[in-house]
Order: C-alpha cells, then structure tokens, then sequence
C-alpha cells in the first residue's frame, strides 16, 4: 500500500472517532456537562494514568477473548449473539471448579484445567444452536440469543442452588483466594489473562488469513453456495465454528474469574457480549484491528466508570460514543465510496 | 406502415458513455408506430445501454429523444411507464408465488385499493388484443416460462403502451414458444405499437422484424428498411448482416456463424463405444425443493472422447442433473459409476479426485466468491491440499505464483491475480472457471449452460475449448438451453423432460426438428 493509501485508511478510521466526539460533546453539553473537562477526565483517568491504564488493560482481556470469538463466527458467517450466556455460564462453572482443583493439582495445572473446563462450558452452550443450524437451517441469531437468556438465568440458578458458597450470606460461588488467581505480571495489577487473550486473538488471526481451515470458514461465510460447490463439509464447519467462538468467549469469562473476582456473584452480568460486537465491526473482523479497538474501548469503559462516580456523567454515555462512532463511519464510508465512483466515472 | 406520421421514438446523436466503453456512440434511429423494429447486434454491442435509455434507467450524456416528435427527457422508469414505453426484460421479473392478475395489480399506488374488476377486464382486453390464454388466477411460478413472459408483455401493455420494448425475449423459450411469440408481436404491430425486438438471432430478426437495425460497438452500422427487407430472401438478408456487422473481414466466420444461429454440425467423429462407458447414470432420482424439478429415475452413459449434449427447456432437472454429478446434491435413489466403479455417495473432493470436474452456470452464484481474489478463487476446490498447502498453512506466494502462471496461459484479463473476481466480466470469470476445472486430471467434464450469458468471442472460446477437450479423450456432458450450441459441440444429443433424459440421438442433419419436437413432450 502506497504512503497515500495509508494514509488515507488511517483517516477513514480516526475521521469517524473525531465526529462522534464532536456530536457526543453536543449530548454533554444539552446535559449540561462540559464536554472538554469529561473528555479530558476520561482520557486521563482511563489511558493518561498508569493505574488507569492498567485497569484499561486488565479490562481488555476478556473483551479480547471476546472479540477473537466473534471473529472467528462472524467470518464464517454466523452470528453468534448468545455471548452473554456462554461467558456467564462459563464463569459460574470455572469459579466453581477452580477453588476444588486449587487442592488437587498444582497451581499452574488447575489454572489450565478450570480454564479448559470454561472452555468446553461455552462451546456445550453453543452446541443446540449449532445442531439446529446444520440439520435445520435455523438461524442462529434467534437460537442463541435464546441461548442467552436460558444460560444467564441457569447461571444464577447454578449459583443459588448448587455452587452456593455456605459460609457467604450474599448467594455467590466459593472464591478463590487471591494467591492461587492468575500471576500478575511483574509488578503491576496486570494478569496473565491479557497475554493469554493476546495470544488468542493473535492465533485466530493466524488461523483466519494463514490457514487452509480459516480460508474453508471464510469461504463459507462469504458464499455458502460456493462452499457447497466446492464440496466444503458445510455442517462440520458450522460446528467447528460455534464450538470454536463460544470456547473463546468462555475462556473470556474464565480469565475474568481467574484473575479479577475470584467468584461469581448472583446475578452478575457484566454483558460484555453485545458491547464487543459493535467493536469487531468497527475493526471488520479483523484480528489486529480488534486489540486496538477494544483497548480504545476499554479505556473509555474505564474512564467513564469513574466520570460516572465524579461527574456524573451516565456510564452509558460511552456506548452512545460506540454508537456515534459506527454511525459516522457508515457515512464515512459511504462518502468515501460515492467519491470513488465519481472518480472512476470520469 | 405509417411512415409519413411522427416516429414513435427518435434518438438523434444519442451518446452514453461508461468508464473506459462508448455504450452508444452518437446513435440516430427511428422506432415507428405499428412496426416491428427488430435490433440486432452481439452481447456488447450497446443493446441493453440503448434500452436503458428508453427505460428512463439512465440518460444519455450526448443527444436528445423524441416522442411522437417532441422532445423529452425519460426522467425514471416510472416516467417511461407513464409516457407509454413498456419494457420486458430478459429475465422474468414476476412474483412467483403471487397470481398473474395479483402481478398485475402491484405497482399501483399504495393508497389506491386493488380493483380486482377492473383488472380482470383489462387482462381479458389485452389477452384478445394478443390473442393468449392464461388463467388470471393461476399462481405465476406453476406458468411455463413463454406463459410468463406474456404475462411480462401485458404487465408492459398495462397502461396504454404505444412502444414495447422486448429485450432478447427468445432466449428462454422453445421453438413453439418462439413462435408464439412472433405471433402476439405481429398482432401487436397491427394495433398499432411500435414495437421494439432486441435480439441477437439473425434468423429471428429475419422471421420476426418489418425493419433490422444492426449495432457494434456501440454504433449504428446498418439498416434495413421494410421496403428493402420485403424483396429480400433470407440468405440475402443473411449475407447482408454478416456484411455490415464484420466488413469485408473474412476472419469472423465462426462468429458470424454464432450470430446467425446456424452454427455448423460438430464434426462428426466416429467415437469408439465398444468399451466400458466412463460415466454411467442407473435410474438416478433426486428430491426437489418447492419450484424445482427432480430427477425422475434418469439414465444415461457417457464414454471418452464423447460429447453428450443435454438440452431441453430451462427447468426440465438439469440443474439437478449438473449437481447430481457433480456430488453436490444427494441422490435418492440409483447409482452413479465412475470406470464402473459406485461412486453414488462421494463428495465432490472424491469425485474430483477422480476426474470429474463441473463447470456451472452460476458463476457467481456459486462458481466463485465474488469479494475474493482471482487467486483464491482458482484453488477454491483444493483448499488444505498440497502442495499449495503445508500441514494446513496456506502458502500464498505459491497460490500467487501458481495464478500469475494461469492468468496468463488463459488469458484471464485481470487487472492482478488479487483483484476481486466479482470484478471482472462475465467471459473472464468463465475463463477462471475453466482454467480451475480443465486442469490435466479432468478425465470427465459437466458443463451447464457453458456461454449463458458471454459475448461472441469468449462462446467461440468456450465452445472450442469443449470440442478440444473431447478430442483428447474426455467425457464430457454439456447441458444448454441453446439447440444450436448442441449442435455445434455434440456427438449425440438428448432431451431433458420432466426429470428424465428421453430420446438420446446421433447429431446429425435433420436432427433438430426431433428433438425441438421432444423439447415439448410430444415424442417422448
């Protein structure tokens, strides 16, 4: 790509964020808020700061692992919209299965396997949608955000009824104490979570543009006929991908528990899922874009959780910024291609 | 003839100009009330940008229209409607599962309700004035494809149309259907319509047109008027035509050919059919899926060397023929046998493995993913295999390689081998087909509808690339809706009817009224 072209994709991403910041400061200022103190405010408090943006980091990991998920459904053309439920479900399981491994095996080992348990919990969950897709044809937009809904209220159940940690009044699963989570890295409130979601969403970009099995995924998202022409095994295919996207996004929920929480609170849903989805197309599916998307995000979910608490700005208020920001680039890009056609037309 | 009157429609000096082409290069022509215009000229040749025009879908960049001899600018199709141009496109544009008098009440106005009274007067009015039958309650999509079409043309009628507009209406239709045709633009001509009949069948414009204009490259470069015409036999028109659209150029013979309609017999090679056949279909059937046609226990046996032509009117079970061989539709029953070997439920990897290879007629439908590279899209059937693969790891700088090399044996006018394939023509998306599927293992070879849709030059292409493979010894299956395609290409030809392949026959002279006759069913 020329210099020129770069450059001009560059502007084709910043050029959208610079507008949404513009008609966002609009909605600060019929709130009454000045705009260029909040901004300023989030900005410090969620990059600008080092324990600020180690929380912007620490955040990113399950958005990561989240992200490299969706990338690997949506690519394949299918619309994962059950994140909710897989990332829940896989938490309660894996915060209730850590603190028994803790005793069993040796720290390292436990950590692997109750993350390999909250993997194969998310795929479990995508299993029905997955089998309804392949025999049935039935879309999966309606089956998993079902899925959802079953799976954030099993989850609560799982916690109330059988993982319940007796010694707490507050129904939540056993913790896992603090010296057996996730390693910190070096001296930092930074986990290991980031570099394991690092490592995933780098490998799913691998796997997507470098391998025969991502090319298969992306020729049956971009033509399931020519997938059928070719003689892909389209109902294999469609189970590897669910089961692929909901491990990930199941490992997001694990790395939360692992590093974070330690437990898993009745009824807490952080609804992650619907928050990253917006994010990976900002990014168009793209693996390397996604990570600077989602730290983008990140810090502005950390900076406006505090500018809620200090200025009383909804925290809300970031994803009507998410929002703005898909809107202009829509219009970004339609702009960009009306040009283009009137430069060829000529 | 009322020459004397006002044209119905007058292009004087039209110019349409599109990136890189002259569409219409300064056009002046005169379409007359109560004629049959007959527009002649090969894909590309500016046909479908001059309809355009008249449609109000685009405006000329250069020039002016008339109606009825004032000038006018067709603002939308809705403006051409409203000032009485009525269009019928080359392919259907009727909702299926909706009645034919319920097609015919949309595209009121959406406050207006529907007056099904009136409707069905003007539907018996015009159905007279044509001199059709078809049951106005019958859903659209149980018509054969000639009822269709008349309904298209009434559609076009609806609303007072003084000039009709019949973009290739041929293409679609049986001989019988053909005629049908000829007949309701005769009456329409006599009750005073312009009409307007695109086509790129000599033979047709001949039988069909009071007058034939002939366009290339996007330029008028002939006429002939009924005065003219009327004294003319048809080989004179035949030679006339040839004349004006290749000059003196003798080198165009096999196109001129393809343009008459009238491509010479395949030369009848003696196959050798003594031995075992390549590809045999025992009493295959399929299951159908609402609006398609199955197979209905068909057979047929395919030997190297040997061309098999398949025609038959589109919608007969070709489709699923082609897809049955392909391996990419399940049988229900019967057997499938490759070398005598059951290869009923392998996959298309296994199949191709073992020579076969599909060319389909979908070429973006399916044949390729149009958003991807030229590149990708030529190793789309061997994803994951070596050597263009490593334990799974795709080597693009071998894919690229290996599709620079192709790129330029084929002929593929490309701009990069990782230009998106959706980008380029037809003819070079078919020659990335073939490139893809006429690789050295092909040993049997199915093609459906192998030049739908290609300009002369790449038909003349496709088709000698056919012939040249049956001469090195493959079996190869070519399915078209085009008799004169067969009869070119084929060693034998049959005819698909209702899901079944009747009547396989020698190609030889004579051979096209029998098996026009079986196209309807009638000899079964």
């Amino acid at each position: 790509m020329s210099p020129d072209g770069s450059l001009a994709a560059a502007l084709r991403v910043a050029l959208p964020i610079l507008l949404a910041f513009a008609a966002g400061a609009l909605v600060l200022l019929a709130l009454g808020k000045n705009p260029l103190d909040y901004y300023t405010f989030v900005f410090r408090r969620g990059l600008f700061s080092w324990p600020g943006l180690q929380e912007t980091i620490t955040r990113s990991a399950p958005l990561l692992l989240i992200a490299a998920g969706l990338i690997v459904a949506f690519r394949a053309g299918i619309w994962n919209l059950g994140v909710d439920g897989q990332f829940l479900l896989a938490a309660v399981v894996c915060s209730a299965v850590a603190p028994w491994l803790i005793g069993l095996l040796p720290r390292w080992l436990a950590l692997a396997a109750s993350l390999a348990v909250a993997a194969g919990v998310g795929a479990s969950w995508s299993l029905i949608p997955a089998l309804l897709k392949a025999r049935y044809g039935v879309n999966e937009i309606i089956t998993t955000l079902m899925m959802s809904f079953l799976g954030i209220s099993l989850a609560n159940v799982l916690i109330k009824l059988v993982f319940r940690d007796p010694t707490t009044t507050v129904p939540q699963t056993p913790t896992l104490p603090v010296p057996y989570r996730l390693p910190r890295l070096f001296d930092t409130t930074i986990h290991f979570g980031v570099v394991i979601a690092l490592v995933a969403i780098l490998l799913v970009h691998f796997v997507m543009t470098r391998t025969a099995f991502g090319l298969k995924l992306r020729i049956v998202g971009a033509n399931p006929r020519a997938a059928v022409h070719a003689g892909l095994p389209m109902s294999g295919l469609t189970f590897a991908t669910f089961a692929l996207s909901a491990a990930l996004i199941g490992m997001g929920g694990a790395v939360e528990i692992l590093g974070v929480h330690g437990t898993v609170r009745a009824d807490w849903n952080p609804a992650y899922g619907l928050l990253v989805i917006p994010l990976v197309f900002l990014a168009r599916f793209n693996g390397l874009g996604s990570i600077l998307f989602v730290l983008f995000f990140a810090a502005l979910q950390i900076g406006g959780e505090s500018a809620a608490r200090r200025l009383g700005v909804p925290h809300y208020y970031v994803l009507l910024l998410v929002s703005l920001v898909l809107l202009f680039l829509a219009i970004v890009e339609y702009l960009d291609h009306l040009t283009a056609r009137r430069r060829t037309a000529v | 003839m009322t020459e004397a009157s006002a044209p119905a429609i007058a292009l004087k000096g039209v110019t349409k100009r599109f990136p890189g082409v002259v569409a219409n290069d300064a056009i002046t022509l005169e379409f007359h009330p109560g004629e049959v215009h007959a527009l002649l000229g090969e894909n590309g040749a500016g046909k479908s940008t001059l309809i355009g025009l008249l449609a109000g879908m685009q405006q000329p960049d250069a020039g002016s229209i008339e109606l009825f001899g004032t000038p006018a600018r067709i603002a939308s199709p809705r403006d051409a409607l409203d000032r009485g141009i009525g269009t019928v496109f080359q392919h259907v544009l009727l909702v299926p599962s909706l009645t034919v008098i319920e097609n015919l009440m949309l595209g009121g106005r959406w406050w207006r309700p529907l007056g099904r009274e009136a409707a069905l007067r003007r539907f018996d009015e015009l159905s007279k004035m044509l001199g059709v039958q078809i049951d106005p309650d019958a859903p659209v999509g149980r018509l054969e494809l000639g009822q269709q079409q008349q309904v298209e043309i009434i559609r076009a009628l609806w609303r007072d149309a003084k000039v009709l507009i019949l973009d290739e209406p041929t293409s679609m239709l049986t001989p019988q259907g053909v005629e049908d045709l000829g007949r309701v633009m005769r009456r329409l001509a006599q009750s005073g319509v312009a009409v307007i009949f695109i086509t790129h069948k000599l033979r047709e414009a001949y039988a069909f047109g009071d007058r034939i204009s002939v366009l290339r490259l996007g330029k008028l470069v002939g006429q002939l008027p009924p005065e003219r015409l009327r004294i003319m036999s048809e080989a004179a028109v035949t030679n006339e035509v040839i004349r004006l659209m290749f000059g003196q150029l003798r080198g165009h013979s096999e196109e001129a050919e393809t343009l008459v309609g009238r491509g010479r017999h395949g030369p009848t090679r003696a196959v050798d059919r003594s031995g075992p056949p390549r590809l045999e279909l025992v009493e295959v059937s399929t299951h159908a899926d609402a609006g398609e046609c199955a197979l209905k226990g068909l057979t047929l046996s395919l030997w190297p060397g040997e061309v098999l032509g398949v025609a038959g009117v589109d919608g007969n079970g070709q489709k699923h023929l082609a897809e049955v061989l392909a391996g990419q539709r399940p049988v229900a029953s019967g057997r499938i046998l490759i070398d005598g070997e059951d290869v009923t439920h392998e996959g298309v990897p296994e199949r191709r493995e073992r020579g076969l290879s599909y060319v389909t007629d979908e070429r973006l439908g399916e044949g390729t993913v149009g958003v991807m590279s030229v590149a990708t899209n030529l190793v789309l059937k061997e994803v994951g295999r070596p050597p263009l693969w490593r334990n799974g790891v795709t080597l693009w700088d071998r894919i690229h390689e290996r599709a620079r090399e192709q790129v330029a044996r084929h002929d593929i006018r490309t701009p990069s081998e990782r230009t998106p394939v959706g980008r380029l023509s037809g003819g070079n998306i078919q020659k990335v087909l073939l490139a893809r599927e006429l690789g050295e293992a092909a040993r049997i070879a199915v093609f459906n509808k192998p030049t739908y849709g290609l300009d002369l030059q790449n038909t003349s292409l496709a088709r000698q690339r056919i012939r040249e493979s049956a001469e090195r010894g493959m079996a190869t299956l070519v399915i078209s809706t085009e008799l004169d395609e067969l009869l070119e290409v084929a060693d034998r030809i049959g005819v698909m009817f209702q899901g079944r392949l009747v009547g396989v026959v020698e190609n030889a002279d004579e051979v096209e009224e029998s098996v026009g006759r079986m196209m309807t069913g009638a000899a079964a």
